[in-house]
This record gives C-alpha cells, sequence and structure tokens, in this order.
C-alpha cells in the first residue's frame, strides 16, 4: 500500500503548505496607530477647533474695531447670549425639533420617489434618455428658485414646504443611485449571470446591493439639498399660521432687527445640518465602505 | 437530435465569432469545433489577445456567437473568471449561499452546503470573513466553492489563476486536481496561455491559433495524475508544444 500511503502523505503536506500560504498571504493584523486613541482623538479634533478659535478671535476683533454699529454687528458673545436667552424661554428645542421632523419628513419622502424614479431611469434606456437629462438640470437648479411659485400654487402652507423639499432633494437622491448602478463593475454582472441571477433576481441580488456606495452618497447629498431647501422654504413661507422653525425664527429676527438672534439662527442652521450628516449618514457611509474593503480601519 | 455519440459535457460545432472593427469585422473565432466529454479535463492553450476569453464567454452563455452552435446538456455551466468577480458585500460563505439559493437550494440547507463547500476547498474558517480580508489564493479557492456551488455537470475556468505568484498557482494545480477528482463526472474547460499549468492539468491540451483563433492542434495528455510542474514528462510535453505556440505566434511577425 505504499502508493496509498504517499498519497496521503502529499495530502497532508498540501494541506500545510495552503495553510501556511494563508496564513502569511493575508494582510497581518490592523496597521499599529501611532499612539493611543485619547491621542488619535486630539489629533482630529484639535486641528478644527484651533480654526473655529481663531475665526472667533477675528471676528471679535473686527467687532472691537467698531467696523459697523453694535447693533448691526454683534460680537460672539452677544450671539452667545442670545442663544442663552432662547434656551431660556423654553422654545428653542421645539424650533429646531419643528425643522428637523420636516426635513426628516421631506427627506423620507424624497427617498421614496427618487428611488424607483433612479432605477426606472437608470435601467429602461428609453426613460432615461427621455428623463435623465431633466433630473441632472433639475440638480443644479437651485431649489430656492421653486419658492415662489410654489407659494402662489399651495399658499403659506406645509405643503409648499415639502414641495420645495421634495424638488431639491429628489434629484439628486435619484442621481447618486443611477451613478451608483452606472459604476457598477460589468464583471459582477457577468458573474451573476453565470450563476442564474438574470432580470429581476440581477437587480435585486447583484445590481442593487452594488450600487449601495452610490446610493448613500446620493442620500448624503441629498439630505443637504433637503435641508437648503427647506431653510429656503421656511425662510420665505413664514406665517404665523405655519409652525415655526429655525428659518422663521431667523425672519422673525430679521424682522425685529436683533441681529444677535439673526447670527444665532444661522449658527444653529449650520450645526444641525452638519451634525445630522456627521451623525447619521457619514458612520452609515463609512460601515458600507469598511465592509466592502473600500475604506481603511476596522 | 440526440445520438449516443451527443452525450458531451459541451458539444461545440463550426463556432465563429466576430467582432465590429473599423470599417468591416474582425474575425476573432474561425469554425471552431471541439467536445469535452463526461469528466474530462481539457484546456485551451492560447496567446494573449487569441479569443480565449471570447470563447469562453460563448459556451457561458453570456454572448451570442455569429455562426456555429454550442449544446451544453444540463443546466448552464458554471464559470470561473480571472478576477475572483466574489461579491465585496457578501461574506465568503455567503457568495456560496447565494450559488446555492439561485440553483434553487431550500434555505435550511445551505448553510451547511457552504460549509462542506468551503471545507472542500480547505477553508473550514472562513464562512464569515468579507472578500476583501482574504488573500487572492484563498479568494480563488472561494470563487472555485463558489463555481462548485451551482452544481454543474461543466466548470469554465478563465485563466483563474493567472494573477497568481507561483507558488500559490502551483498550490491550486494541486488543490483543483484534487477537487476535480473527488467531484466525479465534473468536465472541466480551462483556458490559459501558460504552456506547463495547460499540461499540469489537463487530460487533453487544445492549441488555439491567433487572428482568428482556430484549433491549431491537439495533444492527449497520459501523464498520470498527480502531476507536478517540474515533472521531466510534463517538461518534455510542455517543450513540444511551446514550440507549436512558437510557430503559431511567429507567423504573424512575417507578412
Ligand atoms: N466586445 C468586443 N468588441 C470588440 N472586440 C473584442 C470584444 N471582445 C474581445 N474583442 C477582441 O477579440 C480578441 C480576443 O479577445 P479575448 O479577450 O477573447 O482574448 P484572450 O485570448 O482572452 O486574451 P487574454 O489572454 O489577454 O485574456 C481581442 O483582439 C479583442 O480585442
Ligand atoms: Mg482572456
Amino acid at each position: 500500500m505504499a502508493g496509498t500511503d504517499t498519497k496521503a502523505a502529499e495530502t497532508g503536506d498540501l494541506a500545510a503548505l495552503e495553510a501556511g500560504l494563508d496564513a502569511l498571504e493575508r494582510p497581518a493584523g490592523p496597521p499599529r496607530r501611532g499612539a493611543g486613541p485619547a491621542r488619535a482623538l486630539l489629533s482630529a479634533v484639535l486641528p478644527p477647533l484651533l480654526a473655529v478659535g481663531l475665526l472667533l478671535g477675528a471676528w471679535q476683533l473686527i467687532c472691537m474695531a467698531e467696523v459697523k454699529p453694535r447693533y448691526l454687528l454683534p460680537g460672539p458673545l452677544d450671539v452667545w447670549r442670545a442663544l442663552v436667552d432662547q434656551w431660556y424661554e423654553g422654545t428653542i428645542l421645539g424650533v429646531i425639533w419643528e425643522s428637523v421632523s420636516r426635513g426628516a419628513l421631506g427627506f423620507a419622502v424624497a427617498t421614496l420617489v427618487a428611488t424607483p424614479l433612479g432605477l426606472l431611469v437608470g435601467r429602461v434606456t428609453p426613460v432615461r434618455m427621455a428623463v435623465g437629462p431633466i433630473l441632472s438640470g433639475l440638480q443644479s437648479l437651485p431649489s430656492v428658485a421653486w419658492v415662489p411659485a410654489a407659494v402662489v400654487w399651495f399658499g403659506l402652507t406645509d405643503a409648499t414646504i415639502y414641495a420645495v423639499v421634495l424638488l431639491g432633494a429628489v434629484p439628486s437622491i435619484a442621481n447618486g443611485l443611477i451613478s451608483g448602478m452606472d459604476h457598477v463593475p460589468p464583471i459582477y454582472l457577468r458573474a451573476g449571470r453565470t450563476m442564474g441571477a438574470t432580470g429581476l433576481a440581477g437587480v435585486r441580488h447583484v445590481l442593487l446591493p452594488a450600487a449601495i456606495p452610490g446610493y448613500l452618497a446620493g442620500l448624503k447629498q441629498g439630505w443637504a439639498f433637503s435641508w437648503r431647501s427647506l431653510m429656503a422654504a421656511e425662510l420665505i413661507a413664514s406665517s404665523p399660521d405655519l409652525g415655526m422653525g429655525l428659518g422663521q425664527l431667523l425672519e422673525n429676527a430679521r424682522v425685529n432687527q436683533d441681529m444677535s438672534l439673526v447670527l444665532a439662527s444661522i449658527l444653529l442652521v449650520l450645526v444641525v445640518g452638519v451634525g445630522i450628516e456627521l451623525l447619521v449618514f457619514a458612520p452609515l457611509q463609512r460601515r458600507v465602505l469598511r465592509g466592502r474593503g473600500l475604506m481603511d480601519g476596522k | 437530435m440526440s445520438s449516443v455519440l451527443t452525450e458531451a459535457a459541451v458539444r461545440i460545432e463550426h463556432l465563429t465569432m466576430s467582432f465590429p472593427a473599423g470599417t468591416g469585422r474582425q474575425v476573432v473565432l474561425n469554425d471552431i469545433s471541439l467536445s469535452v466529454a463526461p469528466g474530462e479535463f481539457v484546456t485551451v492553450l492560447g496567446a494573449s489577445g487569441c479569443g480565449k476569453s471570447t470563447l469562453l464567454n460563448l459556451v457561458a452563455g453570456l454572448d451570442r456567437p455569429t455562426a456555429g452552435s454550442i449544446e451544453i446538456p444540463g443546466e448552464r455551466p458554471a464559470l470561473m473568471f480571472q478576477e475572483h468577480a466574489l461579491f465585496p458585500w457578501l461574506t465568503a460563505g455567503q457568495n456560496i449561499e447565494l450559488a446555492l439559493k439561485l440553483r434553487g437550494m431550500a434555505k435550511g440547507e445551505r448553510r451547511a452546503e457552504a460549509e462542506r463547500l468551503l471545507e472542500l476547498v480547505r477553508l473550514g474558517g472562513a464562512y464569515g470573513k468579507r472578500v476583501h480580508e482574504l488573500s487572492g489564493g484563498m479568494r480563488q479557492r472561494v470563487a472555485l466553492a463558489r463555481a462548485l456551488a451551482q452544481d454543474s455537470r461543466l466548470l469554465l475556468m478563465d485563466e483563474p489563476f493567472a494573477a497568481l505568484d507561483a507558488i500559490t498557482r502551483d498550490v491550486l494545480h494541486d488543490e483543483l486536481t484534487r477537487v476535480w477528482a473527488a467531484q466525479g463526472r465534473l468536465s472541466v474547460l480551462f483556458v490559459t496561455h501558460n504552456v506547463r499549468e495547460a499540461v499540469r492539468l489537463a487530460q487533453r491540451v487544445v492549441l488555439l491559433s491567433s487572428r482568428p483563433g482556430r484549433i491549431a492542434r491537439e495533444w492527449t495528455v497520459d501523464i498520470p495524475q498527480p502531476r507536478r510542474i517540474e515533472d521531466a514528462d510534463v517538461a518534455e510535453l510542455s517543450q513540444e508544444i511551446t514550440q507549436q505556440l512558437r510557430k503559431e505566434i511567429s507567423r504573424h511577425g512575417r507578412h
């Protein structure tokens, strides 16, 4: 039985050889970081903090130079006080919530509309030839341009606000999905087809999952557009009948010539919009990209 | 149409493929006739650009031929690409399970079958690994397992080891020979430009000429398996085939 023995020995050798190769070839653990997590956090947070500090300093200097009278250009401390006053009045959280909930609802509806639209335009050539250029055009049209028309059509109602948000967000979400599908490497589609993923199964099991990074980028941009459109709409469609959001807060402050509150409102619009992007969309995107090995880190 | 003789795993007859090029058409494959018997391992050898991928894509049903016919009894053949073509949004195990699902296997059985296939290519612990966490050789083994998951009787392989380093490629040759033997009646049509690889693996080597690609010659390899790429018999036959291949290629230099 010498033959079988050699064969068994060879199979064993092969397994050992292969295990060795696998161990050697695999990326060896996560790359070493320069220092502990506290240090890393510090180096990530410090530069932007420094920049903000410099900006505040410059602002304060300009105020002290009295380029404009104080009631026109309040300093950082005045703005801070305005914010604190709002806080003690107890309405500010409600105002933020009004805007955020409108933004979220508008964004959700925009996603529901844009996803099938993007699929249709991306997959059906005649639809693409007809609708594709319109979608790209709409994406570059500032949605604030829709506000006057929407006010005429819907009056000073929530419908006006949502119409403007949708017109702002739908094109960018749909375009994100379309470009995500366009950039799917053809080899995945071919591999799917040889496995029997044709037609709807191909869309569900290969095309859509492969397009998710582009789709997420579109969603993130869609949120930015939703928020911008919402603020434009709230600023212009400001009426006592409508709930008060950040845009209306800003507009009321302007009417009352309260420049500190104007600046404080602008700051809130910025912080809330960017904050949601950083807290919701950035981690989602990071997770997806890392899962696919398209980004460093664990 | 069925005679006793048609029971081949694939029967290619008078296959011609041309692509539009400039004002006319470029004939890439010209009148190819080739059959692979059940359980047979055939390599198609040819220079770069001679139409090997075109041939496999036609057999896989991804493209339509200009003329000729391809008969495959049973289900669609499995295809392994030069790049692993694994889906990066799934784990190694899920990639295999997707193939099982698309072939119609019941949900409850898929996990165990995927584990079994991973075990077969000696990647028992890799079920939950993402594609980017695997080495090149491991990816191609997962791709092999995914191709086997289709449970097709014909496996098409398009230079699947070309991108690997020599040591890993050598190991995967052994692995493929072993898996092919273990699968029983699995037919393999393997395409490569590497002469030794062709001889190391195949029972029959088919040499494809370039521009247009047609079958130039065929060799039967009766060296018993397991072979090694450095075996004297392998080297000897490789030398003979290489000479022929060089002759084919130098025809194009003269005009
Ligand atoms: N879709 C296509 N349209 C036009 N020409 C094509 C197409 N696909 C392949 N060709 C041409 O057909 C020829 C053969 O290509 P093919 O990819 O089949 O070669 P190959 O033998 O697989 O080469 P390699 O060893 O580089 O993989 C090439 O000259 C290529 O330019
Ligand atoms: Mg090729």
